[in-house]
């Protein structure tokens, strides 16, 4: 078995905790206006791999991952499933953390071959990094050619089969910063009692560039990046969602 | 014991000139944090800004403020010098005034000349005609013995940045051993080693003879030199304040007299806390007054300065002085060696703000203790004017009380030094073996007429094969100009102020580098694993190259392409091995070009990797910038791929990250919802 790999970070910082071993694998599904590596959409590219190979690479630079660990991204990671977990078979025999990196967007409920796969590969991850991109599916559906319904859902899932949650949401000036739809992210995530952290992220250009070299139309060209400083306020209102939902009655403390 | 040493642990050192002893039976680890540090004091404050405000009218004045045309620098040739005598704890400076840089022609009369003229000065012509007529420099030595071989390769630069018109620097004084014996207990030390030579009179020791002459000389200059600063370092410092002003006057003197390419201060920290110790359980100082003498001494090495030409200041990128101190490692007893001063003298960075002199340098262990780390950490983000080493790579080599000079020359202090070799151009020797020793810019024949490469594609045994030819070649006219050059160098310019600091009996290392591995590296790995061919101009010169194909590059971990790197330096090694080195040298290697990468790009044509004519090397042993994509773990672990027992020098890596890439500003994760929902 072979995964399409894009790429490997061996000094990643920002994908989970501690110091990681980042492998992006190639191809997404999802077309998210801001996505900054739209290199990574095709299906069909990419280096093919072998689940040993990428662990070699892994193991040749163990000692630095000691406090971190191993963090699969994209693309969208969970449509090459099989090779996850071959991986991650291998990475938890070895001790290893491991951390998918994901939009959810390939969970179907009703799929039960897939949900096989994925029982199976859940059982070999210890962390999820969820990215929630918008709480509206039709917003949702704008913003990344997919609607919303099968991600949430995921995100239900993933409570049920008790495997660490971080949600992540990248706030983008005009698109995903209204008030009301942040704290009802926060409402809807403060059911979940496998949610460990919260991730809010500023919108960066930095992504336009990319765009140029491999001659695309960038779809926000002209929004400006969002102000960090208003972070705080943002992520402020999604903490006040989690915090109601969790009041209530019969929810997670 | 004598009075002076009260209350420390004696042993060896008492009757022997033994710093190392002294340190290892007196220095108290400190595993705790930073919070005991303290601010900088008003006068430490107001010192400060009139050295910045000296350094902003010296950038005014296009980057020299006054220099010293008449008097040609000695220990003792200037009268004393200060910011504010009132609140200077720790005095002296190169001349009579701060920022007004010393004459020191014994280099090379040309080059002080130029030095001055190029910043609108003139030598005094009495001095020109003296150096020039009456006293030979260590500059027209070499040139008197250089062959056509060697001027020919010193101006197609492939050996380049040699020593052989400026000091060559790269010596370490044992500083120390002025505050923890006094003068005239080394004078007495020195008187019987003289004694102590063989009465053969062989040419090694008439030299030996006549060197420790000159030491003593310098001995007692330097006392001299203190007395006229109110200071007797005749005897052994008494307390904390004195062992960083006798130490401090070591250090003035070798920079009164030498204006090396590195002037590195050793390894103070650890044997000065023995002294801040016995003051602050004795009640002599505080910790307030003891911060405030290591900020004066290090404001006081942020104040060197040399007269030197643009040139000189293009090869080096600036005009660094590389007052390199080493900081904590790890003892031969496994014992850390943090102590308290470790953090004080980093704290320097907080109260007198970031700057790349002296370089402060930590030797890194595993073994250090976690409080050090972290506050090494948070300064290295703060100030990024931290430098690192592999303490655990070194101690095996050099055991527990070696220093850094320049930026990675490891060496026992006191005990060992280096005849420093700049560095041998393999990019050009690369292409030399292509071309049969014609020169790529020059069109010259340079190196020997070997055969040149024939047909149209390159192909990988037989490039290896001229290759290593060319790099014997290399190596050996390396090595025989370095020869003349540390020969030239003793006898016109000897270091006499750092050699009284030494043992009688030094090893002398016999440093050579290297430039462009990266590039060679990389080039040997297109030829091989793609496919490479050549482009000849009307002279029948291999002058470009075209390369179909992909192939692995260093810097991404990958052993195909980094065994490749692994065994040039072995082999080019090798090659310098076998040649006789002046004074028995042991010759060592170095990979670590830090700044000079982008002038010896500017003399080399096109290589095989892709890299264009007149562009920049990789730094040191760094990947080509842009071609290590698998992020910093795997291009430092190509690095580290190198052997060390062939570069035993020292392999540098530059390394700089955006603070961002090191992890979230703020912290996002973990447990942070449960704080904020508590609000």
């Amino acid at each position: 078995m072979q995964g399409r790999i894009h790429s490997i970070e061996s000094f990643g910082t920002v994908d989970g905790p501690g110091t990681r071993f980042v492998v992006f694998l190639q191809g997404c599904p999802m077309r998210c206006a801001y996505c900054h590596n739209p290199d990574t959409w095709e299906m069909n590219a990419g280096t093919l791999m072998t689940p040993e190979e990428v662990f070699e690479q892994y193991n040749r630079n163990k000692g630095f991952y000691k406090n971190g660990g191993m963090t699969v991204t994209g693309g969208e990671p969970l449509v090459q499933v099989d090779f996850l977990i071959g991986l991650f078979t291998i990475a938890k025999s070895q001790g290893v953390h491991t951390c998918i990196d994901t939009s959810g967007i390939v969970y179907k409920a009703k799929n039960t071959e897939l949900i096989k796969k994925l029982d199976r590969l859940m059982e070999l991850t210890d962390l999820v990094m969820l990215d929630i991109k918008h709480i509206d599916s039709l917003k949702h559906k704008e913003l990344t050619a997919q609607p919303n319904e099968d991600i949430l859902a995921f995100a239900a899932y993933l409570n049920e089969k008790h495997v660490d949650m971080w949600v992540r949401h990248v706030v983008v000036p005009g698109l995903t910063d209204d008030d009301k739809y942040l704290y009802d992210l926060g409402y809807f995530i403060g059911q979940f009692s496998n949610l460990k952290a919260l991730d809010v992220l500023p919108y960066h250009t930095m992504g336009e560039a990319k765009y140029k070299q491999l001659n695309m139309e960038y779809r926000l060209a002209g929004v400006p990046a969002m102000d960090k400083n208003k972070i705080p306020e943002k992520k402020k209102l999604i903490l006040e969602g989690i915090k109601k939902r969790r009041s209530e009655p019969g929810e997670p403390h | 014991m004598r009075p002076e040493w009260k209350d420390f642990v004696g042993g060896k050192w008492e009757n022997e000139i033994n710093v190392r002893d002294f340190i290892q039976k007196n220095y108290h680890p400190y595993d705790g944090d930073e919070s005991f540090l303290a601010d900088a004091t008003q006068n430490t404050k107001d010192l400060w800004n009139m050295v910045l405000d000296l350094q902003k009218k010296e950038r005014e004045a296009g980057g020299v403020l006054d220099m010293d045309t008449k008097v040609v620098s000695t220990i003792t040739s200037h009268g004393p010098g200060y910011l504010d005598k009132s609140k200077e704890t720790i005095v002296g400076f190169q001349t009579d005034k701060p920022f007004k840089r010393s004459l020191q022609p014994y280099g090379g009369i040309r080059m002080a000349e130029k030095a001055c003229s190029d910043n609108g000065y003139e030598v005094d012509p009495e001095i020109s005609e003296f150096f020039s007529t009456h006293r030979k420099t260590h500059n027209a030595g070499c040139f008197d013995a250089y062959n056509e071989e060697m001027r020919a390769c010193r101006s197609s630069h492939i050996i380049t940045g040699l020593p052989d018109a400026y000091g060559r620097g790269r010596i370490i004084g044992d500083y120390r051993r002025v505050a923890l014996y006094g003068i005239d207990r080394l004078i007495e030390d020195k008187l019987a080693q003289k004694d102590s030579t063989g009465r053969v009179m062989t040419d090694d020791i008439i030299r030996l003879r006549e060197e420790i002459s000159e030491q003593i000389v310098a001995l007692k200059m330097m006392k001299q030199m203190a007395a006229s600063y109110g200071c007797d370092i005749s005897k052994p410092a008494t307390n904390v304040k004195e062992a960083i002003q006798a130490t401090y006057f070591g250090y003035l003197c070798a920079v009164k007299e030498q204006n090396g390419a590195a002037m590195s201060l050793g390894r103070t920290s650890t044997f000065i806390d023995c002294f801040a110790e016995r003051d602050l359980a004795n009640g002599t100082f505080t910790e307030e007054q003891i911060q405030e003498f290591i900020d004066h001494f290090i404001m006081k090495l942020r104040c060197v300065k040399f007269a030197r030409t643009p040139e000189y200041n293009q090869i080096f990128a600036g005009d660094p002085v590389w007052v390199t101190e080493s900081i904590g490692g790890v003892g031969v007893d496994g014992r850390h060696m943090v102590t308290k001063s470790s953090f004080r003298y980093l704290h320097t960075l907080t109260n007198l703000g970031p700057s790349p002199e002296p370089n402060l340098t930590v030797l890194w262990s595993t073994r250090l203790p976690e409080n050090f780390k972290r506050y090494c950490a948070k300064m290295s983000i703060k100030t990024s004017s931290i430098q690192y080493e592999n303490d655990d790579l070194m101690r095996p080599v050099h055991a527990d009380d070696y220093g850094i000079a320049c930026c990675v020359s490891s060496m026992v202090i006191g005990k060992e030094m280096q005849f420093f070799g700049a560095r041998a151009n393999l990019a050009k020797c690369l292409l030399y073996a292509l071309n049969g020793g014609v020169d790529e810019v020059s069109k010259k024949q340079v190196g020997p007429k070997y055969r040149k490469v024939e047909g149209d594609v390159l192909d990988y045994d037989d490039v290896i094969s001229k290759f290593t030819d060319m790099m014997e070649w290399q190596a050996d006219v390396y090595v025989n100009t370095l020869n003349v050059i540390h020969y030239m160098h003793d006898k016109y310019c000897y270091e006499r102020a750092q050699m009284a600091l030494h043992d009688r009996d030094v090893k002398r290392y016999f440093a050579t580098g290297i430039a462009g591995l990266s590039i060679v590296a990389d080039s040997l790995s297109a030829i091989k694993y793609a496919k490479v061919e050549v482009i000849r101009d009307e002279d029948g010169i291999i002058v470009d190259f075209k390369t179909t194909g992909d192939f692995p590059k260093y810097g991404n971990d990958d052993d195909r392409v980094d065994q490749i790197a692994h065994d040039i330096v072995s082999r080019f090694m090798t090659a310098v091995r076998r040649h006789h080195t002046y004074r028995n040298g042991v010759p060592t290697m170095s990979v670590l070009t830090i700044t000079s990468n982008v002038t010896y790009g500017k003399a080399t044509g096109n290589t095989p990797d892709g890299r264009k004519k007149g562009q920049p090397f990789a730094p040191g042993a760094n990947p080509m910038h842009g071609r290590d994509t698998h992020g910093a773990i795997a291009s430092l672990s190509s690095v580290s791929k190198l052997p060390f027992e062939d570069a035993q020098d020292g392999i540098s890596n530059t390394f700089s990250i955006i603070p961002g890439a090191l992890g979230k500003e703020d912290k996002v994760f973990a447990g942070d919802i449960d704080i904020d929902l508590n609000n």
